[in-house]
């Protein structure tokens, strides 16, 4: 059995489709990336597998139950980071997450565990409103993940970040379904979704157009360029018309894979 | 400790701590309130009994043959000056430096007055023709048939800060509770918190249950803090039944919160949120008698107050607090405003959305 069972779901808002006849499974400890540009549906989608929305038609199973309505077995077995930053106003990073543990019943000790995790630590007693995006990000996902759930939905976690900082946070995602959590994230870029993901839907105007993984969805793109330069701050060129690289850096004019040999330098 | 309870111990905790740690909601819950009970209670609660700028113009002998006790409590009422130019006496009134200028023709005794100040001219023609009427019956040298002795209906101590210090506060709680419900209910809904809050293991109940249970702390502060002030500061003394008005308090943060929610509902903003919740209230506050007493008020003023919850919260602390009236009397003002609760909140529950878009 899955971990997540899509069936037939559809969703409509008035005349637009969001979610349009959407079937897929997620099993236990994948780690599944939903892939498309803004208005695809993929929040719609993710936030009726989550429970927060009544779909139109189709079924959903989220380890076994049904999200909607308000499943009071299911809720401690999901964890959820929205697309805002869902906290509450002026309180410091610690007093955050130890409020969503307590909401959990998860004692303040293992709250701070998470703090520590996600490399919050030395940010821990700055009110929320001073968090950098990539800091709020990372105390959103410890706040998700506080009571330790089956699974574990990340909508668009490095959207509006910097290049530097969505490396950072990826390096925290990739480890998050090693204690066999599954894992589903939603986001805009296939690089992303090749490091992180074991399959990648790819979604547009609601509908699912491609499901497999993301090394063989790349090999059915018929890529015809692949360029990948690695270059550490100590090997500065000085030829005519080169750059200096601050730090490593990728140049692609397409896909780029394996994403191995950009992610060491 | 159970899963709930420290859910509500918690989001309890959360929403103290936004509270205390945004200035402007303490400032408007306490502060601001507290600097109109300072201007009305310290201020102006000498003004019972303004004096009377009176220009005497050359010789009156009703006023410098005046006998002594009767001129005691003529200099209570006038501070008078003397000159000799009429002309310039009357363009004194006129534009208000001196109140009214009196001068001598014959046996008649003219006084030249403005109505720019009503409440003085009507002190000035009553208090001059009682003197001309008790110089009159002391010439007859007869003794007075009827005598009138006035006795204020209300406690002896009843001052300017006995008035004020209730509709203060009614105001003060009003603003506090519907300006808490109204911003936080849009803050939250705006950063998806309260999804989020939905997809935790925790009932809506125990949400409510925590933002009233601060909204209520937060009025009791200021009852606390009103009340002291009040007591140490001006002189203000309650009477036996004031512990009652804990309860009607209680229910009237209640009826406000629900206009908060109403507003929170209603607008898209946090800021018009709060802006929508001071439109309400700030124009109910005057309505209601927070800032004057209405006794005054033309009739429709007074039917247009009773339709407004503020003038019942006002009401029954003014009877329990300072007025002297038995417990029972909150019970109506209470009555009144858990069914304004309760209508408000049905209201702002069907206008209720779970997003902003």
């Amino acid at each position: 059995m899955g971990a997540i069972e899509v069936e037939n779901l559809t969703m409509a808002y008035g005349e637009l489709t969001a979610v349009d006849d959407v079937s897929f499974e997620v099993a236990e400890g994948e780690f599944f990336g939903i892939l498309g540009p803004n208005g695809a549906g993929k929040t719609t989608l993710l936030e009726m597998i989550e429970g927060l929305r009544k779909p139109d038609a189709g079924e959903i199973r989220v380890l076994g139950g049904r999200p909607w309505p308000r499943s009071s077995a299911l809720l401690p077995r999901i964890g959820v980071q929205l697309q805002a930053s869902s906290f509450f106003e002026r309180l410091t990073a610690r007093e955050q997450i130890r409020t969503f543990a307590a909401l959990y019943g998860v004692p303040a000790g293992r709250a701070d565990e998470w703090l520590e995790r996600v490399g919050m630590v030395e940010k821990a007693g700055s009110r929320v409103e001073g968090l950098s995006g990539g800091q709020m990000q990372r105390l959103s996902i410890a706040c998700a993940l506080v009571h330790d759930p089956d699974v574990v939905f990340l909508d668009e976690p490095t959207a509006a970040l910097d290049p530097q900082a969505r490396r950072n946070l990826w390096d925290l995602l990739g480890g998050l379904n090693d204690s066999g959590r599954t894992v589903v994230l939603t986001t805009h870029y296939m690089d992303e979704a090749e490091v992180l993901c074991d399959r990648v839907a790819i979604m547009d105007h609601g509908r699912v157009l491609q499901l497999d993984s993301p090394g063989a969805l790349i090999r059915s793109l018929d890529a015809a360029t692949r360029i990948t330069v690695s270059r550490s701050r100590s090997r500065t060129t000085t030829s005519p018309g080169s750059q200096t690289w601050t730090q490593w850096t990728t140049v692609r004019t397409d896909w780029s894979w394996p994403p191995a040999t950009r992610r060491g330098s | 400790m159970t899963t709930r309870g420290s859910a509500f111990r918690s989001l309890s905790l959360a929403i103290v701590r936004g509270f205390v740690r945004d200035k402007a909601s303490v400032f408007f819950a306490i502060v601001f309130p507290l600097m109109f009970l300072v201007l009305f209670g310290g201020i102006f609660s000498d003004q019972d009994q303004p004096q009377i700028d009176l220009i005497q113009i050359g010789d009156v002998s009703l006023l410098d043959e005046m006998p002594e006790e009767a001129g005691a409590a003529f200099a209570r009422t006038f501070k008078v000056t003397r000159t000799a130019d009429l002309e310039d006496a009357i363009e004194q009134v006129r534009k208000g430096d001196a109140d009214v200028a009196v001068e001598e023709r014959g046996q008649e005794l003219v006084a030249h007055y403005t109505q720019t100040e009503q409440v003085k001219a009507a002190i000035v023609q009553g208090t001059l023709g009682a003197f001309v009427d008790g110089t009159n019956v002391a010439l007859s040298g007869a003794p007075p048939t009827y005598s009138l002795r006035t006795e204020r209906v209300e406690d002896d101590s009843l001052d300017t800060i006995q008035f004020v210090t209730p509709g203060l506060l009614g105001w003060a709680i009003a603003m506090s509770a519907s300006f808490g419900a109204a911003a936080t209910l849009n803050g939250w809904r705006s950063s998806k918190l309260l999804r989020r809050l939905q997809l935790a293991p925790v009932s809506t109940g125990t949400i409510v249950a925590a933002r009233i249970a601060v909204t209520v702390g937060i009025a009791l502060t200021q009852m606390a803090i009103f009340l002291g002030l009040g007591a140490a500061a001006f002189g203000l003394t309650l009477s036996g039944a004031w512990p009652v008005a804990i309860p009607l308090l209680v229910v009237g943060t209640l009826c406000f919160m629900a206009i908060g929610l109403l507003a929170g509902a209603v607008a898209k903003t946090t800021e018009g949120a709060v802006n929508m919740a001071n439109f309400l209230v700030l124009p109910m506050a005057f309505l209601s008698g927070s800032f004057f007493p209405l006794d005054a008020a033309p009739d429709w003023l007074q039917t247009v107050s009773k339709l407004l919850p503020l003038r019942w919260l006002n009401d029954g602390m003014l009877d329990v607090m300072v007025r002297g009236e038995p417990a029972s009397a909150v019970l109506l003002p209470m009555a009144v405003l858990a069914a304004f609760a309760v209508v408000v909140t049905l209201v702002a529950a069907r206008l209720f959305r779970w997003e902003t878009t």
